[in-house]
């Protein structure tokens, strides 16, 4: 497979919607399916796991060279244990409240195979700038697609967003919707919409070809 | 022979793999170090801001408290470090005891469940209640933290002693949603049975354990604040 040169650009928008890390690559799914079920803490999810993406992306990158092709996996898993561990420090020193709601997720950060993918498929072999553009990128696209699954998740599961009552007197929430199985439904219901729209996008991009060869010959 | 000499990868040695581990392994170390030694004290302090914080939640007439334990003897001495359990005396402007602030645990539905409630002397009932810890299902386990009805209990769930003061005499239960019919039943949740069970089963335990070392001592407990005569 030959590596096409991208632009830094690139690096960054490719994860926010052709690469992105939930809806196109489906990585990650645990996260994304057990702590969006409230917007608020997709966005907390979201921003910890983008942090700990760039920081071991940068680590990885930097420490390309000296990472022995066989001891790369565990040296990958310690480096991004070791984010994981300083996030959970750090949310605690800010609040012990946001700590309670995120409660064993933020250990799980460790297992998103998200992380270890770019750092196993990217970092590893590009230079620290591009690492951090890459994990800056799917990062936001992972905290992008938590927050939508998150914001339908918790109208109609809970009827409320970010906290705020949506509906009057007497709404019934669907309580299936703040369990995972819940999770799941949004989430398809989202991999429905992208896919629909890529395919929009790539017919329209056959036909504009076609014409063109056509105005051609 | 014709075949081709395989490719040969270059080795790595042995020094360029320990090199590697322990070097990453000494970094990832001092770096945890690094953010423990500098989050430790804001943790300790919110940690301390939170407790505080709940402990006057659910007594809100308590003006100052006393963390006490129970010494060899059995009798109430104010503490001299922070138990895991803690307990506290509520005292208010004038130094009149007016509850006791108990934490306690147990298993729920997920994981461990710690709460925090006040027992008020003057009603011999449970008063005020706070999770403190709690890993239940979102949108069913939680709600023991917020459906109204289910915190409807704590205006007074009775926790008396029986008549030789050792022990309640009525066992806190949890009944299901709507059929409390007495003052020592928590009103359950529908969908949050084991959680609300659990509930049941911590605080009759907390109070089983602190109701009658309570009643017997905390009046007559000289509290280390400055008090009138």
């Amino acid at each position: 497979m030959a590596l096409k040169k991208t632009s830094p650009t690139d690096e960054f928008i490719k994860g926010l919607w052709r690469d992105n890390p939930v809806f196109i690559q489906v990585l990650g799914m645990c996260p994304a399916l057990a702590v969006s079920n409230t917007a608020i803490n997709a966005l907390a999810m979201g921003a910890a796991t983008t942090f700990v993406l760039v920081m071991a992306g940068l680590s990885v990158s930097l420490m390309r060279n000296f990472i022995p092709r066989e001891a790369r996996i565990v040296s990958y898993i310690c480096i991004i244990a070791t984010f994981v561990t300083c996030v959970d420090y750090a949310i605690m020193a800010i609040s012990i409240e946001l700590h309670r709601a995120l409660g064993a997720f933020i250990a799980l950060i460790v297992v998103n195979c998200l992380i270890l993918g770019r750092s196993e498929a990217f970092a590893s072999k590009n230079n620290p700038g591009r690492a951090i553009l890459d994990g800056l990128g799917m990062g936001v696209g992972f905290t992008f697609a938590l927050f939508f699954i998150g914001v339908v998740r918790e109208i109609l599961g809970s009827g409320t967003l970010f906290g705020v009552e949506l509906f009057p007197e007497g709404f019934q929430t669907w309580t299936i919707f703040v369990l995972p199985s819940g999770g799941f439904f949004a989430m398809a219901g989202w991999l429905l919409v992208v896919n629909w729209i890529r395919q929009r996008q790539d017919d329209a991009a056959k036909q504009a070809e076609e014409t063109a060869r056509e105005a051609a010959s | 022979m014709n075949t081709p000499a395989p490719v040969e990868r270059k080795r790595t040695s042995a020094w360029e793999m320990y090199r590697a581990i322990v070097g990453i392994g000494a970094f990832c170390a001092l770096l945890i170090v690094s953010v423990f030694n500098a989050t430790a004290a804001r943790i300790a302090d919110n940690k301390a801001r939170f407790l505080s914080k709940a402990v006057a939640q659910v007594l809100p007439a308590s003006n100052s408290t006393v963390e006490v334990s129970v010494d060899g003897s059995g009798a109430l001495v104010a503490a001299t470090e922070s138990a895991d359990l803690p307990v506290f005396l509520g005292y208010d402007e004038g130094g009149e005891l007016v509850g006791a602030v108990i934490t306690a645990q147990g298993m729920g539905y997920a994981d461990n469940i710690r709460v925090l409630y006040a027992y008020s002397f003057e009603k011999q009932a449970i008063t005020g209640f706070k999770v403190l810890e709690s890993k239940e299902t979102p949108g069913l386990g939680d709600k023991v933290e917020i459906e109204p009805h289910f915190l409807a209990n704590f205006d007074a769930l009775d926790a008396r002693l029986d008549e030789d003061g050792s022990a309640l005499a009525n066992a806190i239960v949890t009944v299901k949603e709507g059929e409390k019919t007495d003052a020592w039943q928590l009103d359950g949740i529908t969908g949050a049975t084991i959680t609300s069970v659990a509930i049941g089963e911590i605080l009759n335990a907390g109070s089983s354990a602190w109701v009658p070392v309570l009643e017997r001592h905390a009046r007559a407990f000289e509290a280390p604040l400055p008090m009138e005569e």
